[in-house]
């Protein structure tokens, strides 16, 4: 009985579960470091005639120096050494590159959601548009971004823009598409006998699209802004790579597989994914009180 | 038709159509909604459009409110032709629907059209408190249409077709979703709505007991190509209840409305 009510309580809350999921996860990666990095121990224990055991090979696979798979708590230990340990303007802080990425990615965000808004208003108004630029902004979106991406660096490093403003493009480039499609949508979803309303008030486009579509939007708006703005960071990734930039956590994974230093590379994919997380928590919780103070029912 | 106008002030035209057909072009064969309608609403008129579904009683209001256009014909309102009359606001539409909209309140879905006329926001605040109290929702500014019932968010809809005072009030079947009971009781504020405010009323409707209740004339129209079967003028006192739904002049008034509907399906099938 008692037992029973335990596992119920930690079932039925948020926290339980995800600390179930998080154990589970924590544990299966141990195991996979284990399997991935026994070939190389075993093969030095073989060659030294070392007389191994499996807690051996356990405990030397979690604690090597440049592992397949680093184990969590090497990960841990490099993500507390390179955000806690250190000034955070300093080159080797963590908090540094996610500032730097992070920058480039908000600018391309915004971008990418301006250009999502204009052309979606562009699509929605104007009918040669529409059969025009769709099929375009749909093909724009099937070059793989990391073919794309170093053209865009290279091509306006050449005309002498470098910096934050190329890297932004690159986000801005993943960002507006679901900002288009959604916007589309949003500003076309008024029923007929909203806008038959409208008519009958002889309304100007201009009231048309202030007073009745673009609030009709919001919620589309927002739901492509959850998309956009994880996109963001990617985009901003990404555009580190090619260029061999010297910051960023895209620099970050570049240097860390060039060094083989794998638990660099982990602690930056942790960063950018918890990073990207709150993000699409913060629009999550930027839409709950936008449409709550719209009146409109969640 | 001149005559009558000069003749009578009080029964001046307000409407007038002549003539008019509307032809759809679908992708199959052209649809005749409208044939040869001819019909003058008068000043201060309750006049019901009945007849089966798809006979083009909505349309016909359409046409009025300029919503769709007439392949021929002639239809002028308030003088002026539709399309002036609409720009001039001349009319509040009803729709089926209340078609609020989900993110204003009842206050500021009112406004609404106050706000597309220009009008100064105080004005705008005692518009929507008189028509709020006129009917009955006084006290409902701040909801949302979500926390009211399909009832109230209809009489919010009429709040707001008469918050500009237009001439005239088109309704599209405004109580065909409600229940019976709710039907009832709007039926009887409406009534009282058409003699406070002395408003014209086109209404479009299918029941038979609303549409003689409610109306000075009914206008029945047959399926497609929906024609003007019959024209039948009641005369009941203008502070009617339902009781006069037991009376022998009301019997006869549905009865007729149901001969006109029973000739205008044997017409067209």
């Amino acid at each position: 009985m008692e037992a029973n009510r335990i596992l119920n309580n930690l079932i039925s809350g948020s926290v339980g579960p995800v600390m179930i999921l998080v154990t589970i996860i924590v544990m299966v990666w141990y195991a996979g470091a284990v399997y991935l990095n026994s070939s190389f121990l075993i093969d030095r224990y073989e060659k030294n005639n070392v007389n191994w055991s499996f807690s051996k090979l356990a405990s030397d696979s979690w604690s090597m120096e440049r592992p397949v798979l680093p184990s969590p708590h090497q990960v841990a230990k490099e993500l507390k050494r390179t955000i806690w340990d250190q000034k955070i303007t300093s080159k080797r802080s963590l908090v540094y590159h996610t500032k730097v990425t992070l920058s480039s990615a908000m600018l391309g965000f915004a971008m990418g959601t301006f250009l999502g808004i204009v052309l979606s208003v562009g699509i929605v108004y104007v009918s040669a548009l529409d059969r025009t630029l769709m099929p375009w902004i749909i093909a724009s979106q099937t070059i793989p971004i990391l073919a794309i991406a170093p053209m865009i660096i290279v091509v306006l490093g050449s005309i002498g823009i470098i910096g934050l403003f190329p890297k932004a493009i690159i986000s801005t480039y993943l960002c507006f598409f679901p900002v288009v499609v959604g916007m589309v949508k949003g500003l076309r979803s008024p029923d007929k006998i909203l806008l038959d309303l409208m008519n009958s008030y002889s309304a100007s486009k201009v009231q048309v699209f202030w007073k009745l579509r673009m609030p009709a939007s919001i919620p589309f708006l927002f739901a492509s802004l959850k998309i956009a703005i994880a996109l963001s960071i990617v985009g901003a990734i990404v555009a580190e790579l090619p260029a061999g930039a010297q910051a960023g956590l895209g620099a970050r994974l570049l240097s860390g597989s060039y060094y083989g230093q794998t638990s660099l590379i982990w602690a930056a994919l942790l960063t950018a994914s918890a990073v990207s997380a709150t993000l699409v928590s913060v629009v999550g919780r930027m839409e709950q009180s936008i449409i709550k103070r719209m009146g409109l029912q969640t | 038709m001149n005559e009558s106008t000069s003749g009578k002030p009080s029964q001046s035209t307000i409407i007038d159509i002549s003539n008019l057909c509307l032809t759809f072009e679908t992708q199959t064969e052209p649809v005749h909604a409208l044939s040869d309608i001819n019909l003058q609403v008068n000043k201060g008129d309750f006049l019901s459009f009945i007849g089966p579904s798809g006979c083009g009683k909505t349309t016909l209001l359409r046409v009025i409110a300029d919503l769709e256009k007439p392949t021929s014909g002639k239809i002028s309102v308030e003088d002026k032709s539709p399309h002036e009359a609409r720009l001039n606001r001349s009319y509040g539409y009803v729709f089926q629907t209340p078609a609020l909209l989900p993110w204003r309140n009842v206050e500021s879905n009112i406004h609404l059209p106050l706000e597309m006329s220009g009008y100064s926001k105080h004005e705008q605040k005692k518009l929507s408190q008189q028509y709020l109290s006129l009917v009955g929702l006084s006290g409902f500014e701040k909801k949302y249409p979500w926390q009211l019932s399909g009832g109230m968010q209809q009489r919010v809809s009429i709040a707001r077709a008469l918050s500009f005072d237009p001439g005239m009030l088109l309704m599209d079947e405004p109580f065909g979703a409600l229940d019976e009971i709710t039907r009832d009781r709007l039926n009887e504020e409406l009534l009282r709505l058409w003699v406070e405010t002395q408003k014209t009323v086109v209404f479009v409707t299918h029941s038979i007991p609303e549409a003689v209740f409610l109306s000075n004339k009914i206008v029945v129209i047959s399926a497609r190509p929906g024609k003007i079967i019959d024209v039948i003028e009641t005369n009941f006192p203008k502070d009617r209840t339902f009781d006069i739904r037991e009376t022998p002049e009301f019997l006869e008034a549905s009865q007729r409305v149901r001969e006109a509907l029973k000739e205008g399906h044997n017409d067209g099938s």
